[in-house]
């Protein structure tokens, strides 16, 4: 069991003729959150792609927990406790709360197990509680990233991908979805990677953080020093 | 008025084998954005193995049961063997591909079976009953009813009850995140294929015996109805292709009552075409049809 | 582009010649496969303009062949019924056969130009299977599935006596042939051809330069429709008869797929896929034949090998061409534009 659940080496990926990312070093430790930041067009949600699956690297290794994903279908990702929660979110708007949230523990097998999740997931979210029966179409942006943030959850992941959950949404509920990401990773060690547009919002909440520019990681830090360091920030994060 | 009491009866019947077929293609529609094209000249495939099964064994039953399996395995065939192989550059691809499957599909009946008319007979009586001097529904009608019901109360079970009916419903309405939540999306789409084309399957069963006659050709026309059943509905909705398929069985029969039966399928091109300059997304939903 | 038309004519000339010789040259059956030749090139060059140049399919152009067809059998035998003969007769038949698929093609042109997709093509299936149809639902004139025959005159009595009848269809058909390709191609190099070829490939640019897409969608449509419905009348005269069987979905498919194994958007391609239309089925006759089957089991695989052969060949020209009709089309088009890449969501991919 190493420290790192993550650990990617040269990974090339892209879409047509010029590589998006174009090597790519990374490691994500394990039992932390781990912001991924920079530009936009700097490879951010292409990497989270590429690690899922969705876009199949040109070159490169992914190493999660130990086995090389190379191979591995996308389907079979998240029994193998990787979830990705896409940008956009990805809320079945066709199904209802209730369905989605089913979705996302249907690979399991284990439906007592997946009821009892379920329940647990309405705790912790009482607003889809209360939307149980109410379709995609139906909730707010707030409530849709809670959905897509619990319908991974009860698929019991170790790694979760989060791609910029704050788009769109209020600075209120921004803090809340922040706040809930750090009870999960002290309650139950989850580890994160999360990328994000909102550097402040991603930075109180996580443990270190790369920068991504031009398709590379340029910088590696702790969450500490990315913030405090003022020339980085003006270097790379524009603030 | 008895005279449209029975063509109500006799449109609804009708209807009740259009809206499933209509369902059909709104099956594959709904899970894999194209229109089957060949889906006619597959269901009387699995007709020609109905009857050859009943011709071997004396019962219409193996026969009407070995049609529907032959449905599920020629959907199965069909698109993990040639429709997965598509390009997805134009929509036009998929159809053309489909058109030359009902070319293969027809020509091979044709070398086996031959290209004469086949008598097909109905397991149960088309006469009708008379109520009070009323003619009404004859027991086949009663069996096509039940079946058609059967099918749709089956269907609506599956596709919310099941964890595979959510399966099914995420992958077509979410492949790429249905993947990502473990969904074998592509299994899921042969899947679909395989239950539309057993519908099918079942739609054929019902309306060759009505006096079509077994030929490769016999559902082509059955297609553009059915076709035109689901635009009228809308393709995205299912429940539109059963609301389509009673209402163009009901137009149908009254057409065929009270203008002659020759005149139906001019009756089905001018639904078609006023549908489509009128309101072509139908009308129970929301797809463009139309360029904007 | 009067010089262009000039050129077309000479060529045109120059090929009639040639023809000429040929006909000369070549034993009656040969003179009346290249007449049905000819018959299918209006067809095929019509559709090639269509769905090649113009970008919208049309399942249904076999029933619009029947369209020209069934008023040339009606207006032969209505002149013969008044004792009405001349060289003239036959060229006002097809004329009259002409003006009536100009007619459905407008019809169902106005339906089209606002389709796409699956509904264009499930609009122009219906017209396949249907207007078939039509001769059962008004039996008296159309005589239903036994069809007409057709009166045609024997050739003049200038050409002699012994004038073989074959050679005398193949100029008939060969002239309406040579007509449609001159005409077709000073189109397809005029405004309007432009103006197809520009809807084809990005119709709201098209729109934004000016052009009024529906218009010259309907047009493209018109036309393909008339030079169906000469292809179907001269289908007719060569036959000597008319019925809905000639007519079928079949040949409906078939006309696509001669069209897009042809070389889609190419007029040349068109003369492909008419040879195609006669030559595949007297190969797969000659293999039959070769076979040596049962009488009946030789028919049944006489008139079915053709259909499999092409279905067959349908599907995997288009399996195996990348980018499959866009690809073909854009190949011709000297370039290739690559679409955007959209996930399977039709949503477009994130780039951040």
């Amino acid at each position: 069991m190493t420290d790192s659940i993550l650990e990617v080496s040269g990974l090339v990926a892209g879409y047509g003729a010029a590589p998006v990312l174009r090597d790519v070093d990374l490691t994500v430790p394990r039992g932390a959150i781990t912001a991924v930041l920079g530009a936009n067009g700097a490879g951010k949600t292409t990497l989270l792609r590429a690690l899922s699956g969705l876009l199949k690297p040109t070159a490169g290794r992914i190493v999660f927990d130990g086995t090389d994903l190379r191979g591995t279908k996308v389907e079979q990702l998240v029994r193998r406790g990787l979830a990705h929660v896409p940008q956009g979110r990805g809320v079945v708007a066709e199904l209802t709360v209730e369905e989605n949230l089913r979705l996302g523990g249907l690979w399991r097998g284990d439906a007592p197990g997946l009821r009892r999740d379920m329940a647990e997931a309405y705790e912790t979210f009482p607003a889809l509680a209360r939307r149980r029966k109410h379709s995609g179409h139906q909730l707010s942006g707030g409530e849709r990233q809670m959905l897509a943030l619990a319908r991974a959850l009860v698929g019991r992941p170790r790694l979760l991908l989060l791609d910029e959950p704050s788009l769109g949404l209020a600075p209120r509920v921004t803090a809340q979805i922040m706040a809930l990401l750090r009870r999960l990773r002290e309650a139950s060690g989850l580890s994160v990677l999360l990328v994000e547009q909102n550097v402040r919002g991603a930075l109180s909440v996580a443990d270190g953080g790369v920068v991504m520019s031009l398709g590379r990681v340029a910088v590696t830090a702790s969450a500490e020093r990315l913030r405090d360091d003022t020339a980085l920030r003006h270097a790379y994060l524009g603030f | 008025m008895d005279r449209f009491v029975f063509l109500t009866f006799d449109g609804l019947s009708r209807g009740a084998v259009y809206a499933a077929f209509a369902l059909a293609l709104v099956l594959i529609w709904r899970g894999a954005r194209i229109v089957n094209f060949a889906q006619g000249a597959m269901a009387i495939a699995t007709v020609y193995a109905a009857y050859s099964v009943t011709s071997a064994t004396g019962s219409y039953w193996l026969g009407f049961g070995a049609a529907l399996l032959c449905g599920l395995a020629l959907g199965v065939l069909v698109e993990r063997g040639v429709m997965r192989f598509v390009g997805h550059t134009s929509p036009l691809n998929a159809v053309i591909v489909a058109l030359g499957l009902v070319l293969v599909i027809q020509a091979v009946l044709g070398m086996v079976y031959g290209n004469e008319f086949r008598p097909s007979e109905a397991p149960f009586s088309r006469t009708a009953f008379t109520v009070g001097g009323l003619a009404f529904l004859s027991r086949y009608d009663l069996f096509v009813f039940a079946a058609v019901v059967t099918l749709m109360v089956g269907l609506a079970l599956l596709f919310t009850r099941t964890p595979v009916g959510l399966r099914l419903r995420a992958a077509a309405f979410a492949p790429e995140v249905s993947r990502l939540l473990g969904v074998n999306v592509a299994g899921m789409r042969t899947l679909a294929w395989a239950l539309a084309s057993a519908v099918g399957a079942l739609a054929a069963m019902l309306v060759v015996p009505t006096g079509l006659g077994l030929h490769p050709t016999s559902m082509d026309l059955v297609f553009v109805t059915a076709f035109t059943a689901a635009v009228v509905g809308g393709l995205d909705s299912p429940l539109g292709a059963v609301a389509g398929g009673l209402a163009v069985g009901l137009l149908l029969s009254y057409v065929s009552g009270y203008a002659g039966a020759e005149m139906t399928p001019v009756a089905v091109l001018l639904l078609l075409l006023a549908v489509l300059l009128v309101r072509p997304s139908g009308l129970f939903s929301g797809v463009a049809a139309r360029r904007v | 582009m009067r010089y262009t038309v000039v050129r077309h004519l000479a060529l045109t000339l120059a090929a009639a010649a040639v023809l000429l010789a040929l006909t000369y040259g070549l034993e009656p059956f040969r003179n009346y496969q290249l007449a049905t030749a000819a018959a299918y090139l209006c067809a095929t060059a019509g559709l090639t303009v269509l769905t090649g140049l113009s970008g919208q399919l049309s399942l249904g152009h076999g029933a619009l062949m029947a369209t020209g067809a069934y008023p040339v059998a009606l207006a032969q035998n209505e002149f013969r019924d008044r004792d009405i003969s001349g060289g003239w007769v036959l060229p006002v038949s097809l004329a009259i056969g002409v003006a009536t698929a100009l007619v459905a093609g407008l019809v169902v042109g106005l339906a089209a130009a606002r389709l796409r997709g699956p509904y264009l093509a499930g609009v122009t299936l219906a017209v396949a299977v249907i207007v078939p149809a039509l001769t059962t639902a008004f039996d008296s004139v159309f005589n239903g599935d036994q069809g007409l025959s057709v009166y045609i005159e024997p050739p003049p009595l200038s050409l002699g006596a012994t004038f073989p009848y074959e050679r005398w269809q193949a100029w008939i058909a060969l002239t309406g042939a040579l007509l449609t390709m001159f005409l077709l191609t000073n189109l397809v190099r005029s405004r309007y051809g432009r103006h197809f070829r520009a809807v084809r490939d990005d119709e709201v640019a098209a729109r934004l330069a000016g052009i009024n897409v529906a218009r010259t969608q309907v047009l493209a449509f018109v036309v393909s429709a008339a030079c169906a419905g000469l292809g179907g009348g001269l289908l007719a005269v060569l036959a000597q008869s008319v019925s809905p069987g000639a007519f079928s979905l079949t040949l409906s498919l078939f006309l696509v797929m001669a069209v897009v194994i042809g070389g889609l958007g190419r007029l040349a391609g068109a003369v492909w896929g008419a040879l195609l239309l006669v030559l595949l089925p007297q190969a797969s006759h000659s293999l039959t034949e070769a076979l040596s089957l049962s009488p009946s089991a030789a028919q049944r695989l006489d008139g079915n090998l053709p259909l499999a052969i092409f279905g067959t060949t349908l599907v995997v020209v288009m399996l195996l061409a990348p980018g499959g009709i866009q690809g073909l089309l854009a190949r011709l088009a000297g370039r290739f534009r690559p679409r955007p890449v959209t996930a399977p969501d039709h949503r477009e991919v994130g780039t951040s």
